[in-house]
């Protein structure tokens, strides 16, 4: 794009450090370490997941967008990576596809695409493949397990529709000593056993793609912050909207309820809080607003996690906080 | 009441329904029973010829009554009659399937609150002779069943693999468990009218686009 010498038109003429191309592929970089680290801990399946689930996002941007390029903007393919990095690791690739699919034709197209949609699109299509797909999406496979560079995990190349094979026998075979398929938060739920911090900063636990390790998710989400990029409350109201009141359950009853710090580093806390929560179009603008969303997401994700029958709730509280957001701006 | 005068019956009278005026995918009435029992086809089908029983049976009742009926008390009067016939097809349900009565749950009942029906009977039936309210209910019957039936099959085929009842893909198939749930409705409902405005743009463009054409021809 060439820029006019003289710029003819009504004030204000302060120009924005950034536009939506530039933003879109910055968030594009940030979210590269996470899907690096992703495919680090599960090898050839995460990434061909990863180039399933961005080929669909793109194929159906462009399906819908036939006579305008949208696909320059970047904005469909961090839509692509952060749904790739929400999904389990052994994941069918059609099932991705399908997410794919949804996300951008439900999430985004159908509200009018880029900056219209009231919900990020890429928890849109997560919240779809969970809701049709209950056991595929909740079958975890244990990180760093033998021979991930060289085989696939057998679920991955399902044939399109049909169901994908048992994995559990077969994550016990390959799994590399002391390492669970089953997720910090479901062992928690289930057995009351909190998982060490440190393990849930490194990533050596169970769980989604993007959720391994809470130090890169961290990492990225503060360049992003610097940069000015995304919205420096938003993940702080989130997560000071969870950290309180899991606190509160805690102590009221240690043996049941997790503590705080827990709650921040497991499952999909915080790529939610840093990458989802702060969806430009989503959220509120004003920073009154911002700390409720946070809050509000925050403490929603805690009931879910505590009381709810699933064992995770940061897709549903942010949907839910999207939801509050007033749309008219 | 005020009668019409016209009494010609032309295809239009039963075709209302079908296509230009359809009361699901058109007229956006009676979603109630359109979202909560479309989960198979069967359902579908059963849902939809009940409604059409009741439609047809109320509409030619209300088009005899219409002069007898002081309209003050005309709604509850239509209730009254179109309740009589949810009755009869409540039972007649359940003698036929009870397993069908079961799936169906509260909706047969349900029938007697369903705009289309009490529509019907105040937009119509009070207004033409028996024949054309006949001919009218039926045609809105057949377009209630069908569309119910569009959305069944969708939720069948994708939710369950099957197509009223009868396995399509084997046991490898995947069913996409949300399809048969309360979201599954509201998607396959909304994936239909999208199609259908779809087509009626596409078709209002060519008209616009041939428009005088056409008028000289």
């Amino acid at each position: 794009m060439s820029k006019p010498t003289i710029e003819l038109r009504a004030t204000p003429h302060i120009h924005a450090p950034h536009d939506v191309v530039k933003i879109m592929r910055n968030v594009v970089f940030a979210s590269l370490p996470m899907a690096a680290w992703s495919i680090w801990s599960y090898g050839l399946s995460a990434l061909l997941l990863m180039l399933a689930v961005v080929a669909s996002c793109l194929l159906t941007e462009r399906l819908f967008n036939r006579h305008n390029n949208t696909l320059g903007d970047w904005s469909t393919s961090i839509t692509g990576i952060l749904l790739f990095l929400t999904l389990p690791p052994g994941f069918p690739a059609w099932m991705g596809m399908l997410a794919g699919f949804i996300a951008i034709g439900m999430g985004k197209v159908m509200f009018g695409g880029l900056g219209m949609n009231v919900f990020n699109p890429a928890l849109i299509g997560r919240a779809f493949v969970q809701a049709a797909f209950p056991v595929a999406i909740t079958t975890w496979i244990p990180a760093f397990f033998e021979g991930r560079f060289t085989r696939l995990i057998p679920s991955t190349l399902t044939p399109p529709f049909t169901i994908p094979p048992e994995t559990a026998a077969w994550s016990q075979q390959v799994a590399v000593d002391a390492f669970t398929g089953a997720t910090p938060l479901a062992v928690q739920k289930f057995d009351h056993v909190a998982a060490p911090a440190l393990h849930l900063l490194t990533g050596t636990t169970a769980g989604s793609l993007g959720e391994g390790s809470a130090l890169i998710i961290l990492a990225c989400g503060l360049y992003l912050a610097l940069r000015r990029i995304l919205d420096w409350r938003i993940p702080l109201a989130v997560m000071a909207g969870t950290w309180p009141s899991a606190e509160l359950f805690h102590w009221i009853d240690p043996g049941v309820y997790p503590d705080g710090l827990f709650m921040l580093l497991s499952g999909g806390l915080m790529p939610g809080a840093w990458f989802m929560a702060t969806d430009m179009v989503g959220s509120p603008v004003t920073p009154r607003g911002v700390v409720i969303y946070g809050l509000l997401i925050g403490i929603v994700t805690v009931v879910i996690r505590l009381f709810g029958g699933l064992t995770e709730g940061v897709m549903y509280a942010i949907l839910l906080g999207n939801a509050a957001t007033p749309p008219d701006r | 009441m005020t009668r019409k005068t016209d009494t010609q019956i032309t295809w239009k009278t039963f075709s209302e329904g079908l296509w230009a005026n359809n009361p699901v995918f058109v007229m956006l009435l009676g979603m109630c029973p359109t979202l909560a029992v479309t989960n198979s086809a069967i359902n579908a089908l059963a849902m939809g010829l009940a409604t059409t029983f009741v439609l047809l049976a109320s509409g030619l009742l209300v088009s005899l009554l219409a002069r007898y009926i002081p309209k003050q008390v005309r709604i509850a009067t239509y209730i009254v009659i179109i309740a009589t016939f949810v009755t009869m097809i409540d039972y007649i349900i359940q003698a036929i399937s009870l397993d069908l009565y079961n799936a169906l749950g509260a909706f047969i009942q349900l029938i007697v609150v369903n705009c289309i029906i009490l529509g019907r009977a105040e937009a119509y039936a009070s207004k033409h002779r028996p024949a054309k309210a006949v001919l009218n209910a039926l045609g809105m019957g057949a377009g209630f069943t069908l569309a119910l039936l569009c959305l069944g099959l969708v939720r069948e085929i994708l939710g369950s693999g099957s197509v009223f009842g009868v396995d399509l893909f084997g046991p490898a198939f995947q069913p996409w468990v949300i399809m048969t749930l309360p979201p599954g409705g509201f998607l396959v409902l909304g994936a239909w009218l999208l199609l259908f405005d779809w087509f009626r743009l596409r078709r209002q463009q060519k008209e616009t686009v041939t428009g005088g054409q056409s008028d000289v021809a």
